[in-house]
């Protein structure tokens, strides 16, 4: 019998994970190997030169340019807060001295008698880029960033919104079938990432950008209401800058579908916890989905780990599976049968097929392409 | 290559799609090549095995199990064949690298930046975003955008020409200081275009020669007031095509176990649709609709044009289709009352898990109706790239940069053209050829006399990279197997009144049925007549309507019959109009699938 590959989205109770965590531009490695570090921690870091402000002082105190420096109360080089007087004129017999104040902090960079203008030059801009994880670096990839690995749980989702972020994780549902509404979402889920179950409404989802949650886990979302919040069509699923203050990670699909169960208790049993969230998602070849990580305290070895992932590839009897199209779309079932012959559908179409056992004992024959493997 | 041609007794090929991979197995009986059987598996770029080679031997091993020959030896294909083991040729094609998303730049957001953008959406890209000299963003926000995006190509612009060279210079060190990482893996260089200032080229050049896959075309906006957007847009459309939509995880592996190189799935289909037009001696358009991409081709005055809408597809691009199209556009073709918000998570489901394939009769009809859009807006881009003259340079104001018309004059004639033809998953695979019939004159809608045909089980592809080494073989299978003649539609152009007859029609069906008649404005109806000799027609329009000679002018001719009949489709060109009022529009649409037998009672 043909091996049967479908694809599947990762839902790893443990796992390890590596990170790689890179500057876009050259800068200072904060850490080294071996250091332990957090999720919201700086591992590296630059500084881009800051804004040059060009003040025409000359013009603004009615001198000219060549005086100019006799009124200067700063030299080149000079640091210079924000309302710091720093040039004033000599008025008129000492009367009505006009003092100009600096409009930005920063520092003189230059003074010309030519033009009458000064530069001041704002602070550096930081650039930094943090752990993402809470975790150990395990590599240092030298003036650009490192590799961060953690022993964690780790679940993908099918599609999402907004970067990365880190909160505590919080069960809003009690079920996973059960609705995220408004009236779930309150003041305690600042800085949270919560849970839902099958759907979250989009007054709650507005509700706890608004509370500040950091994330939101939930079985399904009204494709409708993503044309809402990010105001257009989404043509293609490339998403992960949208700013939306929350970040959302579906693990279903669009619409009310109930989050798995497996899933779910898993996120259930890890409240508390720390979590980072990324919604980052690309469905195209070479396809990122969305994900959840939650470090564990105990490390694992790393063959373990690695070689029950390879086992767990391919579709075979047994295997859990997630029916991923109407009319079953959203239920889970163990498949019971992996027949070769082609066979008919309701739409007359013959195409492979597998026979599953839904939840309720029943069985059923579905299409082979409309199955997920739920990886361990 | 593993045999003398002579020699070849069997043939396996694939075609990598964006969402499917296909298998064929041709071998060669009683001194003809025919296809024996076929098998698919969905393509694998995703996790747990993101290598497509793991979807092409499943595939392969589908194509084991229904024809009960071996063909691999663990994970390796056998060739030549030995006994009644393995293949004698291995062969494939590939689109699995799927759409075109691209990042354009210019040095002002509202001039270059602005016009770069048009050549990229012109070319059927999706923009992920534009950077300007001017966008506000300091520049490791614009290296961060770029590297977090992968963008498959960057459009480099800006300046005119003999205008800024450092604004330009510094856009093409943020770029090489992005390093950008194509999403598909090592090996593979980014593409980029520049299009920029002339006079900054050498400086690019210096930059991005060795980071990326550079690529020089003429300015798209050579003085502020002129835009020259063809030379950019026709590079795009090159590049996606060569290079971009063939490559995918994996791909490089593939290589090594085919004979000759992998064809690129338009470059494959298009050769294919030449042949036709060539031995037939007609006007011909393709089209193959694929999880990505919809490829249309087109053979008018003997030019052929071949066009990559990078964004309509049925899978990965289904939302882009509902996005370009608008809700109520697709909607119309929705043959049962349904919500709009169900509808939009239905193609949402479809967009994130793209290798589902529908399990109901609701779930068929609804991508059917996709696919009409899909089709239609492919078309219309294909317009306005099959034109006349290229490169014609287009004056524009400064006050109409909104404002984007074709430049040239289309070559595309619907009443000039003699056969349409329809491959691709949702064409080929339509459990009833009557909805691919129905399919193919809804989105492209046909004019006076015109033959249908569909690609049997979607195998155009191998078939045309099949055809470079093997023509023999190709055509054979090509003409046993492939193609299914599904008929002839023949619809009036024109305006009358709704209560007058548009055209009287005679047709006498060789050992079938004859029909003679008045056609009224709004009628559809189908005559059987299967495929075979060909059946003289007579045609009269009303004055005002026109079948191809002038309005009001018989036509006398002979058209031919398919598995799905002569289908007479008086509804109505330009412009074809289905009701406004949603219950009537639902009951027009199954009046007509009735009328055609499109779908179980």
């Amino acid at each position: 019998m043909a091996h049967a590959y479908t694809p599947g989205l990762r839902v790893a109770e443990r796992t390890l994970l590596r990170k790689e965590r890179r500057l876009p531009l050259p800068g200072t490695v904060m850490v080294k190997e071996g250091d332990q570090v957090n999720a919201d921690q700086v591992v590296a870091k630059t500084d881009l030169p800051g804004n040059v402000q060009p003040i025409n002082v000359a013009n603004l105190l009615s001198i000219e340019p060549v005086d100019i420096k006799e009124f200067m109360l700063k030299e080149e080089g000079d640091a210079i807060e924000k309302d710091e007087p720093l040039a004033r004129s000599a008025g008129f017999f000492g009367m009505f001295k006009n003092t100009y104040k600096s409009s930005v902090s920063g520092t003189v960079e230059s003074i010309s008698d030519v033009t009458g203008q000064v530069l001041i030059r704002e602070a550096p801009i930081p650039v930094e880029v943090q752990a993402y994880i809470d975790g150990v670096v395990t590599e240092v990839f030298s003036n650009e960033g490192v590799a961060v690995e953690t022993t964690a749980s780790f679940i993908q989702g099918i599609f999402g919104l907004g970067g990365e972020a880190y909160g505590e994780l919080a069960m809003a549902c009690s079920g996973p079938d059960e609705i995220l509404t408004e009236a779930g979402i309150d003041e305690g889920c600042r800085g949270k990432v919560l849970v839902g179950g099958s759907l979250i409404e989009l007054t709650a989802l507005r509700k706890a950008v608004k509370l500040g949650a950091k994330g939101v886990v939930v079985g399904g979302f009204n494709n409708q209401d993503v044309k809402e919040i990010l105001g257009y069509d989404l043509g293609v699923a490339i998403t992960g800058a949208e700013d939306m203050g929350t970040t959302l990670m579906i693990t279903e699909g669009f619409g009310k579908i109930g989050m798995a169960e497996r899933t779910f208790q898993l996120l259930k049993n890890l409240e508390g916890k720390r979590a980072s969230i990324n919604g980052a998602t690309q469905i195209r070849a070479g396809v990122i989905r969305p994900e959840v990580v939650i470090p564990l305290q105990k490390a694992v070895d790393k063959k373990e780990v690695q070689e029950k992932r390879a086992a767990s590839e391919g579709l075979v009897i047994g295997s859990q599976v997630r029916l991923i199209r109407q009319p079953y779309f959203g239920m889970m079932a163990e498949v019971t049968g992996l027949p070769a012959p082609l066979q008919e559908l309701p739409t007359e179409g013959k195409v492979r097929v597998l026979e599953v056992k839904l939840e309720s004992g029943d069985k059923v024959i579905m299409p082979r392409a409309n199955v997920e493997l739920i990886e361990r | 290559m593993t045999e003398d041609l002579k020699n070849i007794k069997s043939v396996l090929a694939t075609d990598c799609g964006s969402t499917t991979t296909k298998a064929i197995l041709i071998e060669k009986r009683d001194d003809e090549y025919r296809l024996i059987v076929r098998g698919e598996a969905p393509t694998t770029v995703e996790a747990p095995v993101e290598d497509v080679t793991r979807g092409a031997l499943n595939a392969i091993r589908e194509v084991e199990e229904l024809s009960g020959r071996t063909l691999l030896d663990g994970e390796k294909i056998i060739t030549p064949q030995e006994g009644d083991r393995g293949s004698d040729l291995f062969l494939s094609t590939s689109s699995a690298g799927g759409g075109l998303q691209m990042m354009v730049t210019g040095v002002v957001k509202s001039m270059t930046a602005e016009s770069a953008e048009r050549a990229a959406l012109g070319a059927g890209a999706i923009v992920m975003d534009v950077l300007a000299s001017n966008d506000g963003r300091l520049p490791h926000q614009r290296i961060e955008r770029i590297r977090h995006l992968r963008p498959d190509m960057i459009l480099l612009s800006g300046g005119i020409d003999g205008g800024t060279i450092s604004h330009v210079v510094e856009l093409a060190e943020l770029i090489e200081a992005a390093n950008p990482q194509p999403r598909l893996g090592i090996g593979y260089q980014l593409p980029v275009i520049y299009a920029g200032n002339k006079e900054a080229a050498q400086n690019i050049e210096k930059i991005l020669q060795d980071k990326t896959s550079l690529d020089v075309v003429d300015n798209l906006r050579p003085v502020l007031e002129r835009e020259n957007l063809g030379p950019a847009r026709e590079k795009i459309h090159d590049l996606f095509m060569e290079h971009v939509m063939a490559q995918a995880p994996g791909y490089n592996k593939l290589m090594s176990w085919t004979d000759v190189p992998i064809m690129p799935t338009p470059g494959a289909v298009g050769s294919i649709i030449q042949t036709i037009a060539a031995v037939e001696k007609i006007q011909v358009v393709g089209v193959d609709i694929g999880g990505a991409t919809t490829d249309i081709f087109s053979v008018f005055q003997n030019k052929f044009n071949r066009t990559v809408s990078a964004n309509l597809g049925m899978s990965y691009s289904v939302s882009n289709v509902l996005a370009e199209a608008g809700m109520d556009n697709v909607m119309r073709w929705v043959p049962f009352e349904m919500g709009e918000a169900d509808l939009r998570d239905r193609i949402g489901n479809k967009m994130i898990r793209p290798t589902t394939v529908p399990q109901t009769l609701e779930e068929l009809m609804i991508e059917q109706a996709i696919a009409r859009e899909a089709l239609r807006l492919a078309f219309i881009q294909h317009k306005s790239f099959a034109v006349g003259l290229k490169g014609v340079q287009q004056d524009r104001n400064i006050s109409d940069t909104f404002d984007q018309t074709a430049s040239g004059q289309t070559l595309v004639n619907m009443m000039t053209l003699d056969m349409l033809v329809g491959s691709g998953g949702v064409l080929s695979h339509a459990p009833r050829r009557q909805q691919a019939a129905f399919m193919l004159i809804d989105s492209f809608l046909p004019e006076g006399i015109t033959q249908l045909a569909v690609d049997s089980i979607f195998m155009m592809p191998q078939l045309g990279v099949l055809s470079t080494v093997h023509k023999q073989a190709a055509t054979e299978v090509f003409t046993n197997d492939c193609l299914i003649r599904l008929g002839t539609c023949i619809a009036p152009v024109g305006a009358g009144k709704s209560n007058k007859p548009c055209m009287k029609i005679s047709i006498k069906v060789p050992g079938g049925e004859s029909v003679e008649r008045e056609v009224m404005p709004g009628d559809l109806f189908v005559i059987p007549a299967p495929h075979g000799e060909p059946i003289p027609i007579w045609v009269e329009p009303a004055r005002g309507f026109d079948m191809g000679a002038g309005k009001g002018k018989k036509v006398e001719t002979q058209v031919h019959g398919g598995v799905v009949g002569i289908v007479v489709d008086a509804r109505g060109r330009r412009p074809f109009e289905l009701p406004v009022d949603r219950a009537e529009r639902v009951k027009k649409l199954r009046e007509w699938n009735k009328i055609m037998d499109a779908y179980p009672e």
